[in-house]
């Protein structure tokens, strides 16, 4: 760009070009001036579902002592947000059930597509940790309790490095086959890039119907939201995310961790894509945790906008 | 002559066009990107601290040994608009010229121009804007106007053999006007193309562009301008500035602009991010298997990016750089 010199004091405050501008707008369907409603870019969903892992992912890899007061008043303001699904809920094991005495109304089981990951984090082999879950679901299902499969490693691992996309699907459908309504496949430590996403996606939907998948990228190499952008252009309406992008990466130290909910709704808003979220509120919630864990956000959208 | 290169350049535009519309493939990038390495100038004169010119010309250098094919190495303005390139002869004295490298240097007007050429540029840059408002505020002109300004140093470099790139700023929006149109941009483009420019690179200035945006955006400045001579320049002012990217690439542009360790922030966002980087770029191009010539997420690229950010005093913006994991 051209110089700049001090004109910039004339410009319009960032708050108003919040409030005003359509890429920044409620994703609410009618709240928008028609004449000016982004069209969607055709090809992708219509409408987009946002899994909000931050309670769970994001505060677990943050390592801080979350005092149980702020936990809840996090997320009691996520509640506010149009936020359909906001995972609290922490690794389940086969010790399951006090999960769902204490009133849980989903669970989740966690696969990987690699056997060296699947050893290290859980001390089993695919095939194992598979047979354990089988039980789970089995038990959740009787009891009308749905249950969402997650595959880590789906785009690379940090012991095994590359990941076939078979390996995915193997894993992937057996996790749907027993009964999981959803299966999230996360780029567990960053290293997609689009054309491995696409490769992967490619793999899977030929076994599992595009929507019932999701992905869970983080954005430990900047290449969430470009990830996303490629899974959404193949039919994916699902997208895990975390408010402030929150959670680092066991795996690289001082590295980023999930991609920021604010950062995929601004662009879902863009899009024209419908999520039902309401971004300000959104970054409100975002605010009260950083400050509450006293981080700085990863969100490029909260950096803008609470600075200006 | 003159009808006859303007009527096969039509034709050419024409098949650009085409080629737009059938080009939505999730799957479709171009086999080879150049990457245009603007740290040095748009990402420090956006940086508050002020880099001694040592550190500049070391900056540089660094970046033509990481293998970066072009990089925009100062600005010829004058020191009252911008203090950081206060020392562009210096710079461009100073800073050693690969073969096979371009070190292109920004030029505002005529005069900046001739002293360009007179410290040895071999490619200069000039810009307009898509924007009315932002061209008044900027440089107290219309865009009609400031083209005019350009077209003394257009013909002076045409004649001398020097090719220039032309810069069109807020093509995804601007902070005064807000919405842009892409008609507008396409206008722009147009002008500054039949001028001579043999590049035009698009920026997304404060960085409110979204995919949908960049894709109508570039579908009407494609109907007047070829594809390969396009070229991106997104800030990560909102984080959009990758996937924005990716949409450029779907459409054919094999010309993305970026800064090592994400420099420079953004003026009318304090705090904000500024440009797309580089270390982040070549990873994502370096995934997708798309040539980048020498270019590598390299230690001498990430080398660089570390350098400048200790001269600057600050983190880098760069997540590839921020990851520490080997893989």
């Amino acid at each position: 760009m051209g110089n700049v010199p001090s004109a910039v004091k004339h410009c319009l405050s960032y708050q108003q070009l919040l409030r005003e501008h359509l890429w920044i707008a409620d994703s609410v369907p009618g709240a928008l001036d028609p004449a000016q409603e982004a069209s969607p870019l055709s090809g992708l969903p219509e409408y987009v579902k946002i899994v909000e892992v931050g309670p769970r992912d994001g505060l677990q890899n943050e390592k801080v002592i979350v005092p149980t007061d702020i936990k809840i008043e996090f997320i009691n303001q996520l509640s506010q947000t149009g936020l359909s699904v906001i995972e609290v809920t922490s690794f389940v094991s086969s010790k399951w059930v006090p999960q769902v005495a204490a009133g849980a109304t989903e669970i989740s089981v966690f696969g990987a597509a690699s056997e060296s990951f699947s050893k290290k984090n859980i001390n089993c082999s695919i095939e194992e940790s598979m047979e354990k879950f089988e039980e789970v679901v089995k038990s959740a299902r009787h009891l009308n309790i749905p249950a969402r499969g997650y595959v880590s490693c789906a785009l690379g691992c940090p012991y095994e490095g590359s990941i076939t996309p078979q390996k995915v699907t193997e894993v992937s459908k057996r996790l749907y086959g027993m009964g999981c309504y959803e299966i999230s496949l996360g780029d567990t430590i960053g290293v997609g890039t689009p054309g491995s996403m696409r490769r992967m996606l490619e793999s899977v939907i030929k076994e599992i119907p595009p929507t019932a998948l999701a992905v869970h990228c983080h954005d430990t190499y900047g290449q969430a939201l470009a990830n996303i952008l490629t899974a959404l252009q193949m039919g994916i309406n699902v997208v895990d995310s975390a408010v402030s992008g929150l959670g680092g990466c066991p795996y690289a130290k001082g590295a980023s961790g999930n991609v920021a909910t604010e950062d995929l709704i601004y662009m879902l808003n863009g899009l024209g894509l419908n999520t039902d979220v309401n971004l300000h509120k959104v970054m409100e919630a975002g605010d009260f945790i950083c400050k509450a864990v006293n981080k700085t956000t990863n969100s490029k959208v909260a950096q803008a906008s609470y600075n200006a | 002559m003159a009808t006859m290169r303007g009527s096969l350049r039509q034709r050419l535009v024409g098949l650009a066009s085409v080629r737009a519309v059938s080009t939505s493939s999730v799957s479709t990038f171009p086999k080879r990107v150049k990457i245009v390495e603007v740290g040095p100038r748009d990402g420090l004169q956006n940086e508050k601290n002020i880099v001694p010119t040592p550190v500049k010309i070391r900056m540089i250098d660094m970046l033509s040994e990481a293998g970066l094919p072009v990089i925009e190495a100062t600005s010829f303005v004058s020191p009252k608009w911008v203090p950081q390139m206060a020392d562009h002869i210096e710079v461009l004295k100073g800073i050693q010229k690969f073969p096979g490298i371009n070190y292109p240097v920004l030029t505002p007007n005529f005069k900046g121009y001739q002293a360009a050429v007179a410290a040895g540029a071999k490619e200069v840059s000039i810009f307009g804007a898509a924007s009315e408002l932002f061209t008044r505020k900027n440089i107290n002109c219309s865009i009609d106007e400031s083209l005019q300004r350009f077209d003394q140093v257009l013909k002076a470099a045409q004649a001398a053999g020097i090719p220039v790139r032309g810069y069109v700023s807020c093509v995804l929006g601007c902070p005064y006007e807000g919405k842009i149109s892409p008609a507008k941009v396409a206008e722009v483009s147009k002008k500054m193309y039949s001028m001579g420019c043999y590049e035009i690179s698009l920026g997304d200035t404060i960085g409110v562009g979204t995919p949908g945006i960049m894709k109508d955006m570039l579908s009407a400045v494609m109907h007047e301008v070829p594809v390969s001579a396009l070229a991106v320049h997104c800030h990560d002012t909102y984080g959009q500035a990758l996937a924005n990217t990716l949409m450029a690439l779907q459409m054919g542009v094999s010309v993305v602009d970026s800064s090592v360790a994400g420099l420079g922030g953004c003026p009318y966002a304090q705090g904000a991010s500024g440009n797309l980087a580089t270390e982040d770029l070549v990873y994502m191009l370096e995934g997708l298997g798309i040539h980048t010539g020498s270019v590598r997420v390299s230690k001498k690229l990430l080398e660089a990016g570390a350098f400048i950010c200790q001269a600057l005093n600050r983190k880098t913006s760069s997540k590839v750089a921020q990851a520490t994991c080997k893989l």
